[in-house]
């Protein structure tokens, strides 16, 4: 077998060692309810305790402002549908980018057939969200702005940082919502610091393991729960804590390496691979030049993004495919910037971790070369 | 109380001396359908399948989900077991019916005595048991024209049976008793209907998939799989070969004209597969195609394609709307599976203004541009085989 290239470190990251130990000692020794009166529930209620202050000293918040769900994707519902719901009655108007996950668009979608009025903002061809065209969105009446701080598929950094202002500016009672979960760990993010009253983040993006997710509620807010009963997360997040997974959660936070250097790292590794890919005269970046240096998206015109998957699979390279396949209608990212069709169909996306190293851009690069010679381009 | 399965045939009882062999293959397809529920017993009695289970606990109700499926049978009941006397069969039927004739306003008794020795004729033993479910449920009336329930009792030579109504089977002949044909399946709607269709008549299936790595993905294998798999719950265990086709889809891409492309390919397709369905014993080949679907499924174009094999090619849609395929597939649960997106060799390389009027010297002499028998041979000898079991 090939050794592993793995470059597709949006999709998932591999478990670090730290994060697969607390896993297994939550599993071995703390495997008890949290919710259960005697010792070894207390002992599982200590982890997911231990690793809640964890989180809020690392996003330097309130202890009581870290609520663990399963997911960013359950962060992110928890977070739209609570604040349509609790602040219904101030207005029925929400702001959101058309480059969210599906995530944040699918909960709009459903918000919008309940009549709620969704103004989705385009990037322009960079991947970029204009200043200006969020503030003009803002009304009187908008009661939740929701952006993501970093495009899973680009990498493009959104000003997540000025909206706050925006939104007392024009006087609105609107919540801030940030999905940062591509961002968590990898720039600096302290909701307090830029006004942010709800982030949603995930563990196994930044080397935790699947399963566990968390929601930043800036304190005072009331949100109401998605899933009710038996009360845990202090009522916004009912069911048996995922122990292990939250543990693995704490532990990966914590084997974290000072950003700025390890972003430092990555930063090379990034403009190795687009010095690389320069070479071949049918390949665009389709990344912004200021974007997080972890995501690469590029097309490799001629190509179907799938083929390209997954004869690049054959040298054990894992990468995505910026559009899932020709019966689909290809990123909705790419397309809401505006690039042609042939760019959309053969988009590529690697994303690297501080682990990547230039040997394996080089047998990437390598792995395309023989792609070019070998593969039949598409006729489409 | 004891419960059984009763079958009824269909159209086989119309198949004079062959009966015997249908109804034996019938048998078989019901015991290797219900082999992995428990312990059974299957035996025919007159135009009656019986199936006796002999285990605790049989789960009838997956029985019948599976015995749903089986082609050959006109339709199907579970039933009690009685004594050969009056007594017991009242003594049984009025707890046994209870579900159905309390969910019923009206109700009538039919009585079916094959042994001519029981002391009370078919009318009579209608007659008692229907005054006996008077007394015991009240809000019933007699209807023996439009009754909401059909309560049947049936006094066989080696026992009685008593059960309320009956459901409609699959219909068609048993699986097996028709031969062996080769379906070629992409991953699409239709193909899995069309192979579903051809059981329906008693054919046995093997089944043909075209794999093109890295420009089909090994999830369009394993979804071709599963939609064998939902067929093979009609039609019995599918042997599929999986044919390495990527070297004659590149060949084709790069040297033939374009608007030939598919109809090459489909051709190619047509080879690969008479020489691998000769070699499992396939008297014929299955397509999924309607006429005017798509460019390569023009009249002219299906009948340059069947130009390149000799062994017969049914088409069961070949009259159906796309609609009507829908509703079948949809039936026999595989739409749900088809529309998952992966692309499939019969997507790649296709040509922006394929030919819907190909001429066959012009579609021969396009081919002869490449020799393609060695690459043929390659991909018949490439194939790899796996039996998908429902």
């Amino acid at each position: 077998m090939k050794r592993l290239i793995y470059l597709d470190n949006s999709a998932t990251t591999k478990p670090c060692p730290e994060a697969i130990q607390a896993a297994l000692e939550a599993m071995t020794e703390g495997f008890g309810n949290p919710s259960s009166l005697y010792e070894l529930g207390l002992a599982a209620e200590n982890i997911v305790t231990s690793v809640r202050e964890e989180l809020s000293s690392f996003l330097d918040c309130r202890e009581d402002e870290i609520y663990f769900t399963s997911s960013g994707s359950e962060s992110n519902n928890t977070a739209i549908f609570g604040a349509a719901e609790l602040l219904c009655r101030r207005g029925k108007h929400i702001v959101t980018t058309a480059i969210e996950h599906s995530s944040i668009l699918e909960p709009m979608k459903r918000l919008e057939s309940k009549g709620y009025e969704v103004t989705y903002l385009l990037p322009e061809k960079n991947g970029n969200i204009p200043l200006d065209s969020i503030k003009n969105a803002i009304r009187k009446d908008t009661i939740l702005v929701s952006l993501m701080a970093v495009n899973n598929e680009t990498g493009a950094i959104l000003p997540f940082e000025l909206v706050k202002e925006m939104i007392k500016e024009k006087e609105s009672p609107a919540l801030l919502h940030i999905d940062a979960v591509q961002a968590f760990g990898k720039i600096e993010l302290v909701p307090n610091d830029f006004g942010a009253d709800l982030v949603s983040i995930s563990a196994h993006k930044i080397h935790g393991i699947k399963g566990s997710g968390a929601l930043y509620v800036k304190k005072g807010i009331k949100l109401p729960a998605l899933i009710l009963g038996g009360g845990q997360e202090k009522n916004l997040r009912s069911g048996t804590e995922a122990v292990p997974a939250i543990a693995a959660f704490g532990a990966a936070v914590k084997a974290l390496t000072p950003i700025k250097q390890r972003n430092d790292r990555v930063k090379q590794i990034r403009a190795y691979a687009i010095e690389k890919l320069s070479a071949f005269d049918n390949v665009v970046i389709n990344s912004p030049d200021n974007g997080l240096p972890y995501i690469l998206n590029f097309s490799f015109l001629g190509y179907r993004s799938e083929t390209l998957l997954h004869y690049l699979e054959g040298y054990n390279i894992c990468v995505s495919s910026g559009s899932a396949c020709s019966k689909g209608a290809g990123s909705h990212v790419l397309r809401s910037m505006g690039l042609e069709n042939n760019r959309v169909d053969s988009a590529l996306r690697i994303s690297f971790n501080s682990q990547t190293n230039e040997e394996e851009i080089d047998i990437l690069y390598e792995a395309l070369v023989a792609a070019s010679a070998k593969l039949k381009k598409s006729v489409r | 109380m004891k419960e059984i399965i009763l079958i009824k045939n269909g159209e086989l009882a119309l198949k004079g001396l062959n009966r015997m062999t249908f109804e034996d293959i019938l048998i078989k397809n019901i015991k290797q359908s219900l082999k992995a529920l428990g312990n059974i017993e299957v035996k025919r009695a007159q135009s009656t399948i019986i199936i006796t289970p002999h285990c605790e606990d049989f789960p009838f109700k997956k029985a019948l989900d599976r015995v749903e499926k089986i082609f050959g049978i006109a339709a199907y009941c579970r039933a009690a077991v009685c004594e050969k006397n009056m007594e017991d069969i009242i003594k049984v039927a009025i707890p046994y019916l209870e579900e159905s004739l309390k969910a019923a306003k009206t109700f009538k008794v039919e009585a079916k005595r094959s042994d001519k020795k029981f002391p009370l004729t078919s009318p009579e033993i209608s007659k008692t048991l229907g005054g006996e479910i008077l007394k015991n449920y009240h809000h019933l009336k007699v209807d023996v024209h439009n009754p909401d329930v059909v309560v049947t009792v049936e006094v066989r030579d080696f026992g009685a049976y008593v059960r309320a109504g009956q459901l409609h089977g699959a219909g068609g002949m048993p699986v097996g008793t028709g031969g062996r044909a080769s379906i070629l399946i992409s991953g699409g709607i239709d193909s899995p209907v069309a192979a579903w269709m051809m059981a329906k008549r008693g054919i046995k299936l093997n089944a043909i998939h075209f794999a093109s790595p890295p420009y089909t993905s090994l999830r369009a294998e394993q979804k071709v799989k599963k939609l064998l798999s939902k067929v093979a719950a009609y039609s019995g265990a599918i042997p599929v070969g999986v044919v390495p086709f990527t070297e004659i889809q590149e060949a084709i891409a790069n040297n033939c004209p374009e608007e030939y492309f598919t109809l090459i390919m489909r051709r190619m397709m047509m080879r690969i597969s008479q020489r691998i369905a000769q070699n499992s014993g396939s008297m014929a080949l299955i397509t999924g195609e309607s006429v005017g679907q798509v460019a390569s499924q023009t009249l002219p174009a299906l009948v340059t394609t069947d130009k390149v094999v000799d062994m017969p090619v049914f088409r069961p849609l070949i009259g159906m709307d796309k609609e009507e395929i829908v509703i079948i597939s949809r039936k026999i649960d595989t739409f749900e599976t088809s529309i998952e997106p992966y692309e499939d060799c019969c997507t790649v390389f296709t040509p922006k203004h394929p030919r819907t009027n190909p001429k066959l010297e012009a579609v021969e002499k396009a081919e002869q541009l490449i020799d393609f028998e060695e690459m043929i041979e390659r991909a018949v000898e490439g194939t790899i085989f796996e039996t998908i079991e429902a």
